[in-house]
């Protein structure tokens, strides 16, 4: 993705180059070859030229829609994960990055991930906007409180590599960097290995689950009040109201945090808030166990 | 080519009545004008101090001379005194508030009580903004980004931002008044296509002043409301969405690019057509141009949002619009290049910084498209690239051609000549010093170096270094004309009617002209530019 992005870059600083000096050139031979050599003298009556307007109007947008189009196709690739993605989580938070392993690690400032594998940031914030921004991996993406936004790279060279947060929060903004470590797949194991007395993330969550009592209405047996979460992410689920929304990380979020917003039909708009029970980590930990719920997974209850 | 036996007229405005209460209470143009003049100044000179201390900063990587907020608070304050006291104002407000009337030949704006009024309003509302400097400062960024700014910042925002909405009310007035003036005022005989270019983009900007700028007031009472009565209008913890205030915001500010640049546009077209003794090639092309930029500005705002979690499709929308405002751009360029050809071309200091504005707005231009690219914006956005892009529209462009503008009408608006040699120079001091500033930038953006950052990894000081060593000569560049400006106005030769041999209502009146601008009305019967076969009247 970084060489897509660069030779964009490099197309672009040649057509820069050779259009400054089209202009600069002329302007220069013009303002030297056509000098006033007497003081009275006037320039040559031209009032314009139809297809010289019609030229470099028609040339330009011909090479801007080009670039356009070069431009559009590096941005829905970018856009795009491939389907199996290592997946973590991202809270950003004056001024530091938190980041949150599936198999239960936390980082602060430092993220460790393997050489060859796409990685997907999903990302949050629990105060202002904040960026993730690996100027080597050529990726950004805002990080919004109230919001999941995505971000994926495949790191292909093992080393140490810039984070920088790009959208300015505060006081301690230009402190609110890190680095992304990548690692070789061996050196990535035995790291992972290394350390963690937490389970994992879903675990986490199930734990969290079971504190919060959502089981005693989210049952896997559909005798429960509230809807079966077995087998639910990714599904498309109808509401109360006709419309149709997609289970995501954002509508689990909402549906915890604002249960009357999407009500699914055939459910009472009986579930309570859990706005200021559940923090940022905790909300991931439940979107995690969420998605473990599938009929041959050992999470599932 | 001095007046040789140029005569001050015995009456012209500025000795038409003496004393404080003849300049705060003037209800002429030129008089408003001036009084626009100190205040930009002020502001320019202010915003460029904050900037000295910025670059000073960054000359080391660590965060050595001031502590992080106080850095913070220096490029938000850098950009709100260039970006709503200075930029936006500067050349309308001063040139086209002196040359509106005088070149469609009429005896001031339509409404010369509303006229002082917009004066006032500005100095009002730049007071409060004043007020949330000196009383400690503002944190925000020019941008003021929520939530940010509703529920974190812990500097003066209301002070500030009820500057800029008040300050706004002056933009909106002389707006309308503009476009009063140009529709209804028009001497008679000078039809639309007989208007000078600098009045067809001032036309176009007045559009953008009345149509984009009750947004941002808008937008600035949404964010008064949350942060004072926690209304939460961009605060999801509420159900706010703090990404809706970055719509508002640009859904403004980025027109408010071309109040910017459309008025720098015209003061080019005047430049080059005068120091060519040359119609401008494509006229009418160029006139609708700006009308062009002047529309489509208001449909490229998501673009500063490629970033911001919005979606594909929209950021592929707003990327092919922000595409097709670069071709009115470069269709200007390409006009004013050809205007060139077979002219007779003087080099005398405004076309210098004619020529100077050509060169950078182009390479601002050009970057502009790697901003447009979406999958290249992703990397180099909030980066230095954009840093330097943006000055290179607003300081390489902008400021120049209002320096320009400046030095060829300072024979009118002052009735005399400033230094030549000085003034060529200092442009060419300001050229190179731009340039050293600014160029780096591109460098440092595209290696990663983010914007608004107090330290940075050493990585990036060649290139930081060399930039802070521009910004120290283009600062001695601009304190340069102050000093030979100011004193032409004492001991400067007499310019006469017509220094620069040049058409244009305004050079067919004294210098300076009188109160009323003509001793009678005009009645044009010519096209703009349209060049006698020899120069009559520039040797006084």
């Amino acid at each position: 993705m970084a060489a897509r992005v660069d030779s964009l870059y490099f197309f672009l600083i040649g057509l820069t180059v050779f259009f400054s000096l089209l202009i600069a050139g002329l302007i220069v031979t013009y303002a030297v070859r056509f000098r006033r050599r007497t003081p009275d003298s006037i320039g040559a009556v031209i009032h314009g030229g139809l297809m010289l307007e019609v030229t470099w109007s028609v040339i330009p947008f011909l090479i801007t829609m080009g670039i356009f189009f070069w431009g559009a196709s590096v941005f829905v690739a970018m856009s795009r994960p491939p389907d199996q993605t290592l997946n973590v989580y991202v809270v950003g938070k004056q001024w530091m990055w938190k980041f949150q392993h599936l198999d239960g690690q936390r980082e602060i400032n430092e993220l460790h991930v393997p050489v060859g594998r796409a990685v997907k940031l999903i990302m949050t914030s629990e105060d202002v906007i904040h960026d993730v921004y690996v100027p080597a991996f050529r990726v950004k993406a805002d990080v919004i409180p109230g919001r999941y936004t995505h971000l994926w790279f495949e790191p292909t060279k093992p080393g140490t590599y810039h984070l920088f947060c790009a959208e300015y929060c505060g006081t301690r903004h230009s402190g609110m960097i890190g680095q992304i470590v990548v690692m070789e797949p061996n050196d990535y194991q035995s790291w992972l290995s290394g350390g963690t007395e937490e389970g994992s993330l879903a675990s986490a969550g199930q734990k969290l689950f079971a504190d919060l009592a959502c089981n005693t209405c989210h049952r896997p047996d559909a005798q429960g009040r509230g809807p079966v979460l077995q087998n639910l992410f990714g599904k498309t689920v109808e509401l109360a109201s006709g419309e149709r929304v997609v289970v995501d990380e954002a509508y689990i979020r909402e549906s915890i945090l604002n249960p009357m917003a999407k009500v699914t039909l055939g459910f009472q708009p009986i579930m309570p808030t859990f706005q200021g029970l559940v923090n940022e980590e905790g909300l991931l930990e439940l979107i995690e166990y969420v998605k473990s719920l599938k009929q041959d997974n050992p999470n599932a209850q | 080519m001095p007046s040789r036996t140029a005569l001050l007229p015995p009456h012209h405005y500025l000795n038409d009545g003496y004393g404080i209460t003849s300049w705060l209470l003037t209800r002429d143009h030129k008089r408003i004008a001036l009084l626009y003049l100190a205040g930009v100044t002020f502001f320019f000179f202010v915003g460029g101090a904050f900037a000295v201390l910025i670059r000073l900063e960054l000359a080391t990587p660590a965060g050595d001379l001031v502590n992080d907020e106080t850095y913070n608070k220096l490029f938000t304050m850098h950009g709100v005194m260039m970006v709503f006291f200075f930029l936006i104002p500067a050349i309308p407000s001063v040139l086209g508030n002196f040359l509106i009337p005088i070149m469609i030949g009429a005896k001031d704006l339509a409404f010369p009580k509303l006229n002082l009024a917009s004066w006032y309003i500005y100095v009002i509302g730049s007071l409060f903004t004043l007020y949330a400097i000196v009383s400690g400062g503002l944190d925000t960024g020019w941008t003021f980004y929520t939530p940010f700014s509703t529920i974190a910042s812990t500097s003066n925002v209301i002070p500030a931002a009820l500057g800029i909405f008040i300050t706004g009310f002056s933009s909106i007035l002389t707006g309308l008044n503009f476009i009063v003036t140009i529709h209804r005022m028009r001497a008679p005989g000078l039809t639309w296509f007989r208007l000078p270019l600098f009045i067809w983009s001032h036309y176009a900007t007045s559009l953008i002043m009345v149509l984009g700028t009750p947004v941002i007031a808008i937008t600035i009472i949404m964010v008064a409301a949350d942060r004072l009565f926690h209304f939460g209008i961009f605060d999801p913890a509420v159900g706010g969405d703090p990404v809706l205030f970055q719509h508002l915001f640009w859904f403004y500010s980025h027109p408010a690019v071309y109040i910017m640049i459309l008025p720098a546009m015209g003061v080019i077209s005047e430049l080059v057509a005068a120091f060519c003794r040359k119609q401008v090639f494509g006229y009418t092309f160029v006139a609708f141009a700006s009308l062009g930029i002047a529309v489509l500005g208001f449909l490229v705002w998501g673009h500063h949002m490629f970033v911001a979690g919005q979606s594909v499709y929209a950021a592929l929308v707003f990327s092919i619009l922000s595409f097709l405002v670069a071709i009115p751009s470069a269709v200007k360029v390409f006009n004013w290049t050809a205007t060139m050809y077979k002219g007779s071309i003087a080099w005398e200091t405004p076309m210098l910084y004619a020529i100077g504005f050509i060169g950078l707005f182009t390479i601002g231009g050009l970057t502009g498209l790697f901003l447009a690219a979406v999958g290249l914006d992703v990397h180099v956005t909030d980066t230095y690239f954009i840093v330097a892009h943006f000055h290179y529209i607003m300081v390489g462009g902008t400021i120049m051609a209002y320096l320009g503008g400046l030095h060829y009408w300072w024979p009118k608006i002052s009735g005399r000549l400033y230094n030549e040699r000085m003034a060529k120079v200092s442009a060419v001091i300001i050229f190179i010093g731009f340039n050293l500033t600014f160029f780096p930038q591109f460098l440092l953006g595209y290696l990663g170096m983010p914007r608004r950052y107090h330290a940075y990894p050493p990585e990036f000081q060649v290139l930081n270094v060399l930039s802070s060593a521009g910004a120290s000569i283009l600062g001695v560049g601009y304190l340069i004309p102050m000093v030979y400006l100011m004193w032409s106005l004492r001991y400067g030769k007499l310019a006469g009617s017509n220094p620069w041999g040049a058409v244009g209502l305004e050079w067919n009146t004294t210098s300076p002209p009188p109160t009323a601008n003509f001793a009678e009305t005009p009645i044009v019967t010519w096209a703009a530019y349209e060049y006698p076969t020899t120069v009559e009247g520039h040797v006084a």
